[in-house]
């Protein structure tokens, strides 16, 4: 396996996690919700789908928990600020914490515990393809199933009636409301996917990453999702670019330290934060006319009967 | 994201009329600052173990409290001071980023003891107290030049503090006994912990052809890579033979709960005073795990080698050290570097190419 290919396949494994939480945070914020939670859904999913694995020895059913668990969290969000109306921005922030502390107790029976890593895909023929046979076609599923998620979120979002009502919940509820759609409904749904992939994202550490579960292993990644979808407009393919983008610098300045390039390794860590905000910065710029953000995101809507 | 978790002592004489046991009033109370979750199966852990291990010991005459994921830095300061305002009448502070905030807590509470784990600045109320994790890694650094094919060795490092240099200056000198042509690359990840990181940078490693992974980050990501790439590795803190059983040459273990027994004896019986405790494989709060996954004759080796230490003939630093400059060392020890150049360390050995960060 030639250094390219090696660094590549790493680029892929560290960038769908970020990819999978941002694009279920880009729906949820186009229906105009705001969920800072994301971090928490995360840290959840990785709690329970590291359990769901370990005791039924499937990473199917692994992740399966995984998005379960990120849905459940998600409703707790949804039945506070959609049901209760209560300020998203305080109730996303509660649900992190309260994501932390509870993945700590689920994931409190499994530390020190191991599970075999998702296998990577073996398609005969294709995946010994040279070259690009492997990062075509040899990663685990997750990987490409995490592409196909932002693929088909695109085609819902601008391509069906459903995904111009989502958008219209989140540019303006009011006016969604008086055309007879159903604001708070399809929040629900947006946010319950928002959920999902978190959830799913969260699992895919412990499953196909790092074969354990230690408290807090998500290390920041949610907030680094939230922030990917803000630099990235709004729009599902400039997010492909920021989370690959992100995973790509984080892969090489390492690979950078190891070679001994003379740059000091804390302006190194934080390349993977600067070169992504200023390309994405630098791509809204250079295309006016772009998407931004849904207009009504973060406000409560309280339907008049 | 802090979460407070008040382990009371098990009250083990639940019988009868004991079923009260001792008033709160009586206990002496205990706090712990951590750095990661008591989970995190490295550092942090370990630390739980020797608090565990201590409560064990004293039973109902203590009662402790612990604040995990305590970021390091000046935020650190009103979790200490938390412990303090509590009534914890001895704080145990256990990283090094804990030194400053520590200090200036322990000037507001003078009636209070503090324990600062691996840092240098102390009080009238405030010990410090560290391992001698060098030891451990000289060990390690001869086994891994037994042990490696390729002459390249790979190290995770987490932030350029003496501590961490000292460890890189001693895995490079043990190593150089060995094969004085040795190479090592040394990734910063500019964290003690984040699994996916630890794994990224121990695949980066051995995808620039490392074949011996060694860290001095907490979780065991970069053990479970060297595995599943069938390469070595070293655990690191604590026991990490459970993901590499193929893996794991021996693990430089923490063992810390000796030290929290006798300084809460010293508490309990009013002869606490400022100290610097520093032990290492002689004093046990260094244990290296059981060598295994090589040859006999490196087994043999690395035990003669650690009994060496244990008994005083063998000192890692032992003069002359040449600097990566070329220069020699200044002395200051006798035959060997004084404990305030190495807990001050801020330069590499001649055989490392590569920069101390920031320098």
């Amino acid at each position: 396996m030639g250094l390219i290919e090696a660094i590549i396949l790493a680029v892929l494994a560290a960038s769908t996690p970020l990819l999978l939480a941002a694009t279920g945070e880009l729906v949820t914020e186009r229906a105009g919700v705001l969920n800072l939670g994301v971090e928490g859904m995360m840290i959840v999913g990785a709690a329970c789908g590291f359990g769901g694995a370990w005791l039924s020895g499937s990473v199917i059913i692994g992740a399966l928990c995984g998005i379960g668990a990120g849905v459940l969290m998600s409703l707790i969000f949804a039945l506070m600020t959609l049901g209760l109306a209560v300020n998203q921005v305080a109730t996303g922030l509660a649900l992190t914490i309260l994501g932390i502390g509870l993945s700590g107790l689920i994931g409190s029976r499994f530390v020190g515990e191991k599970i075999s890593l998702a296998p990577h895909l073996h398609i005969p023929g294709l995946t010994d393809i040279p070259l690009v046979g492997r990062i075509l076609f040899g990663e685990d599923a997750f990987v490409y199933l995490s592409l196909a998620l932002v693929i088909g979120v695109w085609f819902f979002l601008y391509r069906t009636r459903t995904g111009l009502i989502l958008r219209a919940a989140g540019d303006n509820h009011t006016s969604a409301h008086a055309l007879g759609y159903p604001v708070l409904r399809i929040r629900m749904f947006a946010v319950m996917f928002g959920g999902a992939c978190a959830g799913l994202a969260g699992a895919y550490l412990p499953l196909a990453y790092t074969p354990f579960f230690i408290p807090g292993m998500t290390a920041g990644r949610g907030w680094i999702a939230l922030a990917l979808v803000v630099f990235a407009s709004w729009l599902p393919g400039r997010l492909v670019i920021g989370a690959y983008l992100f995973g790509a610098v984080t892969i090489l300045q390492l690979h950078a330290q190891g070679w001994g390039v003379g740059v000091p390794s804390q302006l190194m860590s934080a390349l993977p934060y600067l070169a992504t905000i200023i390309v994405l910065v630098l791509i809204s710029r250079a295309r006016t006319g772009g998407s931004t953000a849904p207009a009504a995101l973060g406000t409560v809507f309280v339907p008049d009967r | 994201m802090k979460k407070i978790l008040i382990a009371a002592t098990a009250a083990v004489l639940a019988t009868g009329a004991g079923l009260l046991g001792a008033s709160a009033a009586d206990k002496l109370k205990i706090g712990f600052i951590y750095l990661g979750p008591v989970g995190d199966l490295g550092w942090t852990y370990q630390h739980d173990l020797g608090r565990l291990e201590m409560v064990k010991e004293f039973g109902d005459k203590v009662e402790t409290t612990f604040l995990e994921n305590v970021s390091e830095g000046p935020d650190s300061e009103r979790s200490i001071e938390q412990l303090a305002r509590a009534g914890n009448k001895l704080i145990f502070t256990t990283s090094f980023g804990y030194m400053e905030p520590t200090l200036k807590v322990a000037k507001k509470y003078p009636n209070v003891h503090f324990e600062h784990a691996t840092g240098y600045k102390r009080d009238k109320n405030m010990s410090t107290y560290s391992g001698r994790f060098y030891e451990g890694r000289y060990i390690q650094g001869i086994i891994a030049a037994k042990m490696s094919k390729s002459g390249v060795l790979g190290y995770i490092a987490s932030f350029p503090i003496p501590e961490v240099i000292s460890g890189i200056n001693a895995t490079m000198l043990g190593a150089q006994t060995i094969n004085p042509n040795i190479k090592v690359k040394i990734i910063w990840a500019n964290t003690w912990f984040d699994p996916g990181k630890e794994a990224d940078a121990a695949k980066a490693l051995i995808d620039q052809g490392a074949d011996i992974i060694m860290q001095h980050t907490d979780s065991p990501a970069a053990m479970q890579v060297a595995a599943e790439r069938g390469k070595l590795a070293f655990g690191q803190d604590s026991e990490m033979i459970k993901f590499g059983p193929k893996a794991q040459l021996t693990s430089t273990m923490n063992n810390w709960g000796p030290y929290y027994i006798q300084r809460v004896k010293a508490e309990l019986d009013g002869t606490w005073k400022s100290e610097d405790f520093w032990g290492g494989l002689k004093s046990k709060l260094v244990v290296m795990a059981p060598y295994t996954n090589m040859p006999d004759d490196v087994k043999k080796l690395a035990m003669d080698t650690e009994a060496a230490i244990i008994e005083g003939r063998l000192q890692p630093f032992k003069c002359p050290i040449v600097g990566q400059d070329g220069k020699e060392v200044e002395c200051k020890g006798g035959t060997h570097l004084d404990d305030g150049q190495v807990l001050g360390m801020n330069f590499y050995v001649k055989g490392i190419d590569e920069k101390i960060p920031g320098k």
